[in-house]
């Protein structure tokens, strides 16, 4: 509409993204049409997350903008156009493209750019930066063809490119030119501590390096020359010596700008021109440059209020961060360096277990001002707490630092903290508005973080959220029942416990015990499932056969009209020619409507129960074994061709995919579990969208963990990198075995992930760290499943008392005659009402 | 009263569980609960799916009263009177049955 009023976006960055879902969301949007440029070849992505890239995420993972957004809200978009200059008077943006759009309010959200000093050398060939997606192709294609890399800087950013360095196989140097690593953040000993853990892991930390030029090495392509006259040489040069703010189209068009750059903003983050706003990482706020996405979206936000004429404003930014710098626990809160006038200092160092903690207190000792954590940065959210609400302290405040005694505890309570309390900084979501939402209906993790998005960022406030869910509830009186049903008062997960520990090996023994009643099909399948995949007895013994649904009774899953489908295992997807026929001969002879499935083997449909043993001792006797397509177990493991013929692949993903088919077959879980295996990044298998996935890469296998397909799709979790097969397998036992244990009634690994307090973190803590002291018990649960299993197929067609159960009338072997084809495509298909009629009238007439 | 129809012998019962009889011209199921000696006789079709499974079903109870589950969508019927649980309005046949001398024989209405 012609009465709308134009507004300008110059950069797509995160926060621009971020500010431009917000408006769409808001009332604002429908009084302005929209503009953004974007100087990068793609729309916002993931800086935060960019190292995953290394990982094997692409761009698409990392995008931050879901699909059709811009399409959807009418937002014009200029991909690969840069902004090169705003007239303020004629209220107008020129492009590189040529492009000029006249704007009523205009946000700048140009980011920064890394900042490369100036010493002679440093625009040699492989001398590189970490930003964008460019940059790390870069750097992955300078790797390909170096032995040693080099970064320039110590901070946060450095060894997060230090990392990337190593995983790619370099021998990795971090050149700094303070006297301790992440001089902004640490103090000296926290400091001292990271970088000896650093070392350890093999990277090489020289500190005090002042280079002053960069030219030809010998053995290297580079030697980089130091102020002390020592020298490095590297193949690789990566500066990561901090940001500059991108204010040159602001500089340029005369708004006002710090002494050292950033684009000067008031609360409301105006410029000095008050129709253009800037926010993000370009912006000055009281003479500070917030490098940190958090801060940068809440200005995103405050704009969009300001826009749709609510009063909003900016007012700072919690600075403090927790991350894991290669495996090392690192945190910094508040005035980490004790500047406040008076403040005390509380230091707690553990050289053995190599953990290093201080606290920064008021002169009163009332409250917490900062504090360090290196090693051990559990107590994060709890500290964090104290600083930004402003808590008062127990009397001894060390306590909170010191080794827990196991007779006391010194972790915040939810209940104590005010309702301002921030739970989720990545979201801005207070202990307000939690129980706003628990009070409005959310009764369980998934529907919080659904509703709120608390816990969907860097999810690092997960447990915290889960404390305040579980608070909440117990206060508004509302006893959650967790029990499985009304026989049995426990979770799914405290039966497991009851079978393990009472070594129960059937229903009516764990029913007389621990429930009442007669049971119901919630509870006689969830334990049905429980003995399984603890006992791995055959399931249709006579004391498990009324815990099986239909489909598990008869080995086949049960259609529409009551007929079943029949699903030989295709282990990996690989059959023979020889085999492929034996299947086609069979469906050929019993009439069978035959379909490719999606996870390449070959489903038959349409047979009676009395046919179901003829079929398969036909497939048994050619060497094929049942699919458990219908158990709540291992379907399948999909793969796609990999290094044996695909001319891109890496390693032998079918030959892998075989083999964790193979080993993992017959294991009833909770629900079906899927798997898949990629020969390289590419992923042709679709892995991450599986329960269990995995990618070769040049350096080992990467496993995925928890994602789904189906009606709620999730992208899985990078679990862990560069795995030689026997770690591979071990992790996947542990976590499929801890799945299988923990996990509720009917929950797809996806959900159970969702669910778990502290989330992946703490799924890597039990299963690579082994934190619970399980992981051998998980292992040899898993040793026992394999060494037990059967086909069941096979065991049934031994049995004649159990093949009188195939037939579908005790007293006659008549069919049944509500059970009728028709003819469609060249197959069968069960006929419709009409058709039934219509079918057996014809039939008596005849 | 119709009289009794001789179906099967109780070793063809299967414990916690259902098997479909041929009963003059109809499709019976009958469910045998060991904890409660009991058997139960419903119609075989499902009402929601329309088709002849529910002798394929789970059996348990809800609130004490013995149910049958239907394997296709999950609905429960009440074993003794064939009333669904969910939907009232919804209902299967249910037909006596007894277990005389080692056999189980059924009875239709007139
Ligand atoms: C490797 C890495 C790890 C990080 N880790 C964390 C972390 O753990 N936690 C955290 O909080 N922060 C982290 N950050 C910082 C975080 O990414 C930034 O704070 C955030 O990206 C800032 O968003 P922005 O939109 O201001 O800038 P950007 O994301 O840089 O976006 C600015 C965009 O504007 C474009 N642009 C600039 N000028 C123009 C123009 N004239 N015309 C058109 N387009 C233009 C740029 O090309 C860019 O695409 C990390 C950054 C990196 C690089
Ligand atoms: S994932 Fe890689 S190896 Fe597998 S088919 Fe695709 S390109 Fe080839
Ligand atoms: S997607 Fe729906 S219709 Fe298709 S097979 Fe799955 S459940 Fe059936």
């Amino acid at each position: 509409m012609s009465n709308k009023q134009t507004l300008v976006v110059i950069g797509n960055g995160m926060v621009g993204q971020h500010f431009l879902s917000s408006l769409a969301g808001s009332a604002a949007m429908a009084d302005y049409r929209v503009v953004t440029f974007c100087e990068e070849p793609r729309p916002a992505y993931d800086r935060v997350h960019l190292s995953e890239y290394f990982a094997g995420k692409t761009a698409a993972d990392l995008s931050l903008v879901e699909a059709g957004f811009f399409a959807e809200h009418g937002i014009e978009i200029h991909l690969g156009d840069k902004a090169v200059a705003i007239d303020r008077a004629a209220k107008q943006v020129t492009s590189a493209k040529g492009l000029t759009i006249a704007y009523d309010k205009l946000v700048l959200a140009t980011g920064s750019y890394p900042f490369v000093p100036p010493v002679p050398g440093h625009e040699r060939p492989q001398c590189l930066v970490y930003r964008t997606i460019e940059d790390l192709e870069a750097i992955q294609a300078a790797a390909a063809q170096s032995t040693v890399g080099a970064v320039v800087g110590g901070g946060l950013l450095g060894l997060e490119a230090a990392k990337a360095l190593k995983d790619l196989g370099l021998e990795t140097h971090v050149v700094e030119f303070a006297p301790r690593l992440m001089a902004v953040q640490l103090d000296e000993g926290g400091g001292a501590m990271l970088k000896h853990k650093i070392e350890a892991l093999g990277v090489n930390v020289h500190l005090n390096k002042n280079t002053t030029l960069i030219d030809d090495g010998m053995q290297c392509r580079h030697k980089m020359n130091f102020a002390d006259g020592q020298v490095l040489e590297t193949d690789i040069v990566l500066f990561s010596a901090g940001i500059r703010p991108r204010d040159e189209i602001a500089r340029q068009s005369g708004l006002e700008v710090g002494p050292r750059g950033g684009i000067v903003i008031d609360n409301q983050c105006r410029t000095s021109d008050p129709d253009i706003y800037a926010i993000g990482e370009c912006a000055l706020w009281n003479g500070q440059i917030f490098g940190l996405v958090a801060p940068g979206y809440t200005m995103a936000r405050t704009v969009v209020a300001g826009l749709s004429g609510e009063a909003a404003s900016f007012t700072g930014a919690d600075m403090s961060t927790k991350l894991k710098l290669m495996g090392v626990d690192v945190a910094s809160i508040g005035d980490a360096h004790a500047r406040t006038p008076g403040a005390l200092v509380y230091t707690y160092q553990n050289g053995s277990a190599e953990i290093y903690k201080r606290l920064v207190v008021s002169q009163d000792q009332k409250h917490l001002l900062g504090a360090v954590l290196v090693g051990d940065a559990a107590g994060y959210g709890t500290l964090l707490q104290y600083c930004l609400n402003g808590i008062e302290l127990p009397e001894n405040p060390d306590s909170l630092i010191l080794p827990q005694r196991s007779d006391q505890s010194v972790g915040l309570g939810p209940d104590a903290l005010p309702a301002s309390a921030q739970i989720c900084s990545c979201h801005d979501v207070s202990k307000g508005q939690v129980c706003g939402a628990i009070e409005a209906g959310c009764l369980t993790l998934g529907d919080l973080k659904a509703q709120t998005k608390a816990a969907t960022g860097c999810g690092g406030c997960s447990a915290l959220l889960k404390s305040v869910l579980d608070c909440e509830l117990s206060k508004m009186g509302v006893a959650v029942s967790t029990d499985l049903c009304e026989h049995f008062a426990y979770t799914r997960q405290d039966l497991y416990n009851l079978v393990m520990v009472g070594q129960i090996k059937t229903f009516d023994e764990l029913l007389d015990k621990h429930g009442k009643g007669l049971g119901c099909d919630v509870c006689k399948q969830a334990v049905g499932s429980i003995l399984a995949s603890y006992w791995n007895d055959y399931i249709l013994e006579k004391p498990h056969i009324g815990l099986q649904d239909t489909n598990d009774t008869f080995l086949a899953n049960m259609q529409k009209d009551g007929t079943y489908s029949v699903v030989p295992r295709i282990a990996g997807g690989e059959i023979t020619p020889d085999m492929l026929i034996v299947l086609g001969q069979v469906g050929k002879k019993y009439n069978l409507y035959t379909k490719i499935t999606g996870g390449q083997r070959v489903d038959f449909f349409g047979a009676r129960l009395e046919q179901l043993p003829a079929i398969w001792k036909e497939l048994t006797d050619a060497g094929f074994e049942s699919g458990h397509a219908y158990g709540k177990s291992l379907r399948t493991v999909k793969s796609c061709v990999g290094s044996t013929w695909c001319r891109y692949g890496v390693d032998d993903s079918v030959g892998l995919a075989i083999e964790l088919e193979n080993r993992y077959k017959g294991l009833r879980a909770p629900h079906k579990i899927k798997f898949a295996v990629s020969g390289c990044t590419r992923e042709c298998a679709e892995a991450q969208g599986k329960d269990i996935g995995v990618i070769a890469t040049e350096n080992g296998w990467n496993l995925y963990v928890c994602g789904n397909g189906g009606m709620k799709p999730r992208h899985a979790d990078l679990f862990a990198t560069n795995l030689d097969k026997e770690t591979l397998i071990k992790y996947i036992d542990r976590v499929l075995i801890f799945y299988v244990r923990t996990a509720a009634r009917l929950q797809r690994t996806s959900v159970w992930m969702e669910n778990m307090e502290g989330g992946l973190e703490y799924l890597k803590s039990v299963v690579i760290d082994d934190k619970l002291g399980i992981g051998a018990d998980l292992e040899q649960q898993m040793q026992h499943v394999i060494d037990t299993y059967q086909c069941e197929w096979k065991t049934t067609l031994q049995d004649e008392q159990r093949l009188k159960r195939f037939r579908h009338f005790v007293n006659s072997d008549q069919a049944d005659d509500n059970v009728v084809f028709v003819e469609e495509r060249g197959q069968i298909r069960p006929a419709n009402d009409f058709e039934r009629k219509h079918f057996k009238l014809v039939e008596e007439a005849a | 009263m119709s009289s009794w129809i001789d179906v099967c012998s109780v070793d063809d019962l299967q414990p916690d569980s259902g098997i479909c009889a041929l009963v003059g011209g109809r499709q019976v199921a009958i469910f045998f609960l060991p904890r409660r000696q009991a058997v139960y006789a419903l119609g075989n079709f499902d009402p929601f799916s329309r088709a002849n499974v529910l002798s394929r079903g789970m059996i348990g109870d809800i609130g004490g009263e013995p149910m049958v589950a239907s394997p296709m969508y999950k609905q429960h019927f009440h074993l003794h009177t064939g009333v669904c649980f969910e939907d009232p309005s919804v209902a299967t046949p249910a037909y006596r049955v007894r277990i005389d001398r080692g056999r189980v024989a059924v009875q239709l209405p007139e």
